[in-house]
């Protein structure tokens, strides 16, 4: 309970001692990140255990004061499974940049901006008012503009400006909702603004507040009709942000917001759950198409991202707990074999100077290790049978046959097999076949990147036991229940404060 | 009728942000937008012969502005200060790299 507020606390202060301290010591940025994140990761490993032990959601209510004065912050399962893997994804990164980042010259700013991301990102999950959750999200939103522009060449300016003027618009629909949302309500706090709503009734304003929303979290999402930014940001930005935006900061940002906005304060209905299943099938198959014909692999991990990301939404929109449950354990694993395969990205770039497929080649003998983990990454993100990605998609699929949505399930499995035919390509240009003369003297990358790469594999591989009953237990069901009661999450939140 | 007023300098805003050319126009309608939704959160706050949300323990007060939305727009003001000083910073960089505020000449990333 009291270790709630270490989740924005602790990056935050990480982030201003950084930049105020790490002048004087070479190493000092490289140590305080990487540990910083490992409290992170264990503090969230804890919380974890903590909530399926005392089932019901936890409340820190911040300077005493009660909801729905004050600005609570609430962790429950769901929110502890996001926490786990934002956590989890920002450690091994830092492990990754240590070495990675040698390259720039201004590795002391990378570190602040960095830990102001993860710090905004951490406080989206926990906060339990609305405002307060706009406020973490232009936290984390305009650190990852700076990041994104962090390289300062002329592309990567220009991929900088494109996302960040789609994001400011987009931060500016959502604070419009909020204000329609609080003249509506008089409330901004979650729980009491699901109960007054409820109370309220079917309400034309609150279809439009959904709207706003959809338009405002969906840019961040990078769902199909609003990913213009996608691939040309993470392309721009450094190959560990990559594999940050990529893996958790669309997720925490978009996916979280969206489904604990909708699930548990508005309450779903059957026309926004169909406006999800078509967009999520529309991203799936968008992205592939786009992915086919790339040659830059970080842009081609960028439209296979929106495709990944589709089939999240497709399970969401779902509806079903079968459905539900698909889309969280293929949200877990995107975060893992995505976040792998830009930092692999990185290590050929690092390795080689150049990220084009086509001057690539025949660099499995050169690096086994890049090129064996990121064997790894493709098959569990085409889906083939061992590894992680094969039980979410196949989670999903069902789901979309049980609830007669064959259509859907039939253009999931289309969506796969594109996935599978652009990774075979990646994997051939870039590990098979002859070496070409230029990349004759390329060597393995540093220590700390293989073991960032390595530990990522491993969970890829062993991804699939999360299925288990013994783990899902205390992973994936609990927040999937979080999903499925959908407005009862007041109720409970109630029922704790009153406890006390 | 204010309302709309708030309604219609939203709209300049995003009309700046979809169609000029100039980066420079593009920022200055984000901030427009920006100003149209603080207005937005300051009047709905307004009640008609309100008076200012200042608690006094020897009058009793009726009609008072509600205070809760002028301290969101407090907070939004700086988040759009952070925006907007981020936004001009990348613009005088992209000037240096591409000699230009053109966003039609600003293309060398395509597909």
């Amino acid at each position: 309970m009291k270790l709630i507020p270490l989740f924005v606390i602790l990056p935050l202060a990480a982030a201003f001692l950084i930049s105020l301290l790490g002048k004087q010591k070479r190493f000092f940025c490289d140590i305080a990140s990487a540990s910083i994140t490992f409290i992170l990761f264990v503090i969230s490993l804890a919380t974890i255990f903590n909530i399926n032990s005392q089932i019901l959601p936890m409340i820190y209510k911040v300077g005493g004061w009660l909801p729905p004065m004050g600005l609570p912050l609430v962790v429950d399962n769901l929110t502890a499974f996001m926490l786990l893997i934002v956590n989890f994804i920002a450690f091994i990164v830092s492990l990754y940049s240590i070495n990675y980042m040698e390259k720039f010259t201004a590795k002391l700013k990378f570190y602040t901006l960095f830990l102001l991301m993860l710090g905004g990102m951490n406080g989206v999950l926990i906060s339990g008012d609305i405002f307060n959750l706009y406020v973490f999200f232009e936290l984390a939103s305009i650190a990852s503009y700076a990041l994104v522009a962090y390289g300062n060449k002329a592309e990567e300016l220009e991929a900088a400006f494109k996302y960040m003027a789609m994001g400011a618009v987009g931060s500016l629909f959502i604070l419009l909702g909020i204000a329609f949302l609080y003249s509506n309500a008089s409330t901004l706090n979650m729980a009491d603004l699901s109960q007054v709503l409820s109370a309220q009734g079917t309400n034309k304003a609150v279809t439009f507040v959904g709207i706003l929303f959809i338009l405002g979290f969906g840019i961040k999402t990078a769902i199909v009709p609003f990913h213009a930014w996608l691939a040309d940001a993470y392309p721009a930005a450094p190959a560990p942000i990559s594999a940050m935006l990529a893996g958790v900061v669309t997720k925490s940002l978009g996916i979280y917001s969206i489904v604990r906005i909708f699930f548990n304060i508005f309450g779903v209905n059957p026309s926004f759950l169909n406006l999800l299943m078509f967009l999520g099938a529309l991203s799936i198959i968008v992205g592939g198409l786009l992915a086919l014909g790339q040659t830059d692999t970080k842009r081609m991990f960028a439209y296979s991202s929106i495709s990944q990301v589709g089939y999240i939404i497709l399970g969401l929109g779902i509806g079903t707990p079968l459905g539900i449950l698909g889309a969280l354990f293929h949200l877990f694993n995107h975060s893992m074999f995505k976040s792998l395969l830009f930092l692999n990205s990185g290590a050929i770039e690092y390795a080689t100077g150049t990220r084009n497929l086509e001057k690539l080649g025949g660099l499995r003998e050169k690096m086994p290790v890049t090129a064996n983990t990121s064997l790894i990454a493709s098959m569990a993100v085409s889906g083939i049978p061992p590894f992680n990605g094969f039980f979410s998609k196949l989670l999903i699929i069902f789901a979309c046959i049980k609830s007669n949505h064959i259509g859907y399930g039939i253009w999931a499995i289309v969506g796969s097999v594109l996935t599978i035919s652009y990774f075979m390509k990646f994997q051939k240009n870039a590990f098979f076949g002859p070496l070409p003369k230029e990349l004759k003297d390329a060597k393995e990358v540093p220590f700390l990147m293989q073991a960032s790469m390595i530990i990522l594999s491993i969970v890829c591989l062993l991804g699939g036991m999360v299925m288990l009953p013994k783990i899902s237990n205390y992973f994936t069901e609990p927040a999937k229940t979080v999903l499925v009661q959908g407005k009862d999450y007041s109720n409970l939140i109630f029922k704790v404060l009153n406890e006390k | 009728m204010t309302y709309f007023l708030c309604l219609v300098l939203f709209c300049v805003g995003l009309y700046a942000i979809v169609r000029k050319r100039n980066i420079i126009k593009i920022i200055i309608g984000i901030v427009i937008c920006e100003y149209a939704v603080n207005l937005f959160l300051v009047l709905f706050a307004y009640k008609i012969n309100g008076r200012s949300p200042l608690y006094s323990p020897d009058q009793e007060i009726t009609t008072m502005a509600d205070p809760l939305p002028q301290a969101l727009a407090l907070t939004s003001i700086v988040i759009g200060l952070a925006t907007t000083a981020l936004l001009v910073g990348m613009a005088i960089r992209l000037y240096e790299k591409y000699g230009t505020f053109d966003i039609t000449k600003i293309n060398h990333l395509k597909g």
